[in-house]
């Protein structure tokens, strides 16, 4: 293992999840819900009566947070080296794993170490670990 | 006004995955990567996030009821069971092949990146495909 300094940036990493937290816990005290992105989203695919405007506000906000920022901010790039296949794969496992494990790296991930969750212990160490591995497999087997 | 702060809470979210990284795959990537060179920023995200959560948390457990006076949504399921398993393993490997999960993703396609609208629409089908009634035999749903 070898740090990479030059992609380091514990101090802009550190102040975007302190705000994550605070987002979170505006959500949390405000509307009374966990903060979960995926079962935000999802919710919108059979929607319940008067259960879809706080979904689409909240999304509303999450698109259009590059143009609010980006107006004070020179954002950082997104790199992709993954083909169109990998990248269609890759976001049906994520749909179809987060709506059966009940969450992602928001509600599991932030939310549910939050609230000291054994339940969100256990599935923010199952998708590291498969994480993890995948990249290891990809970058280092495969390749 | 509660519906101002849905909207605040969603982009104060996205400007705070933009800054930590997760919306750049690259960076996600280099985090994942331990055995190559490892970029280990994105521990500080999840950690920080969690470090302010957990006083919200706490203090909803005493109050019971949001500062709207309405009732709290908790995730009802306590059960360590082969769904929530299965399904974050799975996550784990979506993650890992894109360096996307749900929220950044969202953000990026915010930001135009064709990649990013081609990964959220798959994710979307992803979950739609979660809701035909083959697997319903798994158990019943439950939130976060």
């Amino acid at each position: 293992m070898s740090i990479d300094w030059i992609h380091f940036t514990p101090w802009r990493s550190l102040a975007g999840g302190l705000l994550l937290g605070i987002a979170t816990s505006m959500f949390l005290l405000l509307n009374g819900r966990v903060l979960g992105i995926s079962g935000i989203a999802s919710g919108l695919l059979r929607p319940a009566r008067g259960d879809a405007l706080w979904r689409v506000l909240f999304l509303a906000g999450l698109l259009a947070s590059p143009l609010v920022l980006g107006a004070f901010y020179s954002l950082p790039e997104s790199r992709f080296d993954t083909g169109w296949a990998t990248l269609v794969i890759a976001g049906l496992l994520v749909g179809w794993g987060t709506r059966l494990g009940s969450g992602c790296t928001s509600g599991h991930g932030i939310c549910g170490l939050a609230r000291l969750s054994p339940r969100s212990l256990a599935a923010t160490l199952c998708f590291m670990a498969t994480g993890f591995a995948t990249v290891f497999v990809v970058r280092h087997l495969l390749a | 006004m509660q519906r101002v702060f849905e909207f605040i809470a969603g982009l104060l979210f996205g400007i705070g995955l933009i800054l930590s990284g997760m919306t750049d795959p690259g960076k996600v990537k280099g985090f994942l990567d331990v055995a190559g060179a490892w970029d280990p920023s994105l521990a500080l995200v999840m950690g920080g996030g969690v470090a302010v959560a957990v006083f919200a948390f706490a203090a909803m457990k005493r109050r019971g009821v949001s500062l709207f006076g309405g009732a709290m949504t908790m995730p009802e399921s306590a059960s360590i069971d082969r769904r929530l398993l299965v399904g974050s393993l799975v996550f784990g490997v979506g993650w890992g092949l894109a360096g996307f999960c749900p929220g950044p993703a969202v953000v990026a396609a915010g930001s135009g990146y064709p990649q990013a609208i081609v990964f959220v629409l798959a994710m979307l089908a992803g979950m739609a495909v979660h809701e035909l009634p083959v697997f319903r035999t798994l158990g019943p749903v439950t939130r976060a």
